[in-house]
């Protein structure tokens, strides 16, 4: 881990220089911590590679799966199954990857964070980061599923809006719910349990949204589904900066 | 504790609403016919649902800022409630739309949130029960709980305004309300709402009492056995 803020220095100081540190140039000290965490977060990935490969190797099973489960009436398949299906498979995939980004790491290393960096930092880190691996997936999902099991979308670019908004989305909301399951001891099936509901919302306008994809409808017929996600994840956003310092602590 | 008057006015309002309810005049309309005075039940039933969900992230928040015990326990006790009203409230519902549309649960935008509403709240009791220590149970469901709420309102309020909904008040349809020439249905709806509100906090209050007395009483025998 290559933090570039002395742990020494600045870590275990007292609160009168950390207050006088946020004062003086707030904005920019999240910054710099944002991108050294996210950056810690890559080569962290890097370097047990054994976690994102598993997740890829997740989706392209999956997607096998169903294929040879269709296989019987392929031509039955229509684009709204086509479409569900696929968005059934990136939802788990999303809580599968996502569940593990605060279950992974130690005790130890959680407390040395909480000297080091604000919580607002963690959690947008953790979100950006999360969005970043969601993109991977979906995309690399997307691409395999399209290979295996034809490809009717008809508006492409739209299509890709759909899948950055969706990823974008889900990551935000299942961070914050990992951080709360991370907290409970039997976190795997309290995931599951806390994020299906909250994100059923999203999920359904996604499929909505990319339905319009897939019939190749004009943009502007999709512009209110396009507000919505948006509006969604921005208020998702927002709580999330909110409400993790109190949770952070505990 | 010693005021009394509000747990009178609640049984009078209660009373009040339930013989006016039936008894009353309303207006008539096609296929509703008398079946519009279920808005007295159904529809004032979450409209208190809502107010106490409201009034339980106010307690969630006060928690968070200023950290007493106390506040996260009216905090629970008022989400356990408005869960209880909320299923009255799909209860109701389901037999209106029963003999309204001809099938107690259609597929319909409207519905399906509150079904999905129901269930988050469902996993904030879960998320509850699923911690041993008090303030860690208490600070982490309150974060739950206004993520929650924030998460609920759009479900119920906004997303089936949105798309086509059979449900009045969403989809363009009407709500009841725009037929109600001689104020007889808000001579007996407003009443209501006040009285499944109080009725909801007294449910709240006594649960909170309870729960008051038995952690005085776990207090008691840790010390007892101390000595």
């Amino acid at each position: 881990m290559h933090c570039e803020r002395n742990p020494t220095s600045k870590g275990f100081d007292l609160v009168s220089t950390i207050t006088e540190l946020q004062a003086s140039s707030r904005l920019p000290v999240i910054l710099n911590e944002i991108k050294t965490l996210i950056w810690k977060e890559v080569t962290l990935e890097w370097r047990q590679k054994y976690a994102l490969s598993g997740m890829l190797l997740y989706v392209v099973s999956t997607v096998f799966v169903c294929y040879l489960s269709f296989n019987l009436r392929r031509n039955q398949l229509t684009p709204i199954v086509w479409n569900t299906l696929f968005w059934i498979i990136i939802l788990f995939t999303a809580v599968n990857a996502i569940a593990k980004s605060f279950s992974q790491e130690r005790f130890g290393r959680l407390l040395y964070y909480y000297n080091l960096c604000s919580p607002q930092a963690i959690i947008i880190s953790k979100i950006v980061y999360n969005s970043l691996i969601m993109l991977l997936l979906s995309g690399f999902g997307f691409v395999f599923y399209a290979f295996v099991m034809g490809n009717p979308v008809g508006d492409m670019g739209l299509y890709l809006i759909c899948i950055l908004l969706a990823a974008i989305g889900f990551a935000s909301v299942l961070t914050l719910v990992a951080g709360i399951a991370s907290k409970a001891d039997n976190s795997a099936t309290l995931m599951a349990v806390l994020s299906f509901p909250i994100i059923l919302p999203m999920l359904l306008m996604t499929i909505r949204l990319a339905k319009n994809a897939l019939d190749g409808l004009d943009w502007s017929v999709s512009s209110d589904e396009i507000t919505t996600l948006l509006s969604i994840d921005l208020i998702v956003i927002t709580l999330s900066y909110l409400l993790f310092p109190y949770l952070w602590r505990s | 504790m010693r005021k009394i008057w509000w747990k009178i006015l609640c049984i009078v309002l209660i009373f009040y609403v339930i013989v006016m309810g039936i008894m009353g005049p309303v207006p008539h309309l096609a296929i509703i016919n008398e079946s519009i005075r279920n808005t007295y039940y159904h529809v004032a039933l979450w409209l208190a649902m809502t107010t106490l969900l409201f009034a339980s992230m106010v307690f969630s928040i006060r928690y968070l800022s200023k950290g007493r015990i106390n506040d996260d326990d009216i905090a629970s006790e008022l989400a356990k409630s408005a869960i209880f009203f909320g299923i009255l409230g799909c209860l109701t519902g389901s037999v209106w739309a029963n003999y309204t549309w001809g099938d107690p649960w259609p597929n319909d935008p409207k519905l399906n949130g509150a079904a999905v509403g129901i269930l988050i709240y469902l996993a904030y009791l879960l998320l509850r029960s699923s911690f041993e220590d008090e303030q860690r149970k208490a600070r982490i469901s309150s974060v739950y709980n206004i993520f929650a709420f924030a998460v609920f309102i759009p479900i119920i309020y906004i997303l089936p305004r949105l798309t086509d909904s059979l449900h009045p008040g969403s989809g363009g349809n009407s709500t009841f309300g725009s037929y109600d020439f001689n104020n007889d249905i808000r001579k007996v709806f407003y009443p209501a709402i006040i009285g499944y509100i109080l009725l909801g906090l007294w449910l709240a209050e006594l649960r909170v009492r309870i729960k008051r007395i038995n952690r005085v009483r776990e207090e008691k025998l840790v010390s007892t056995s101390r000595i």
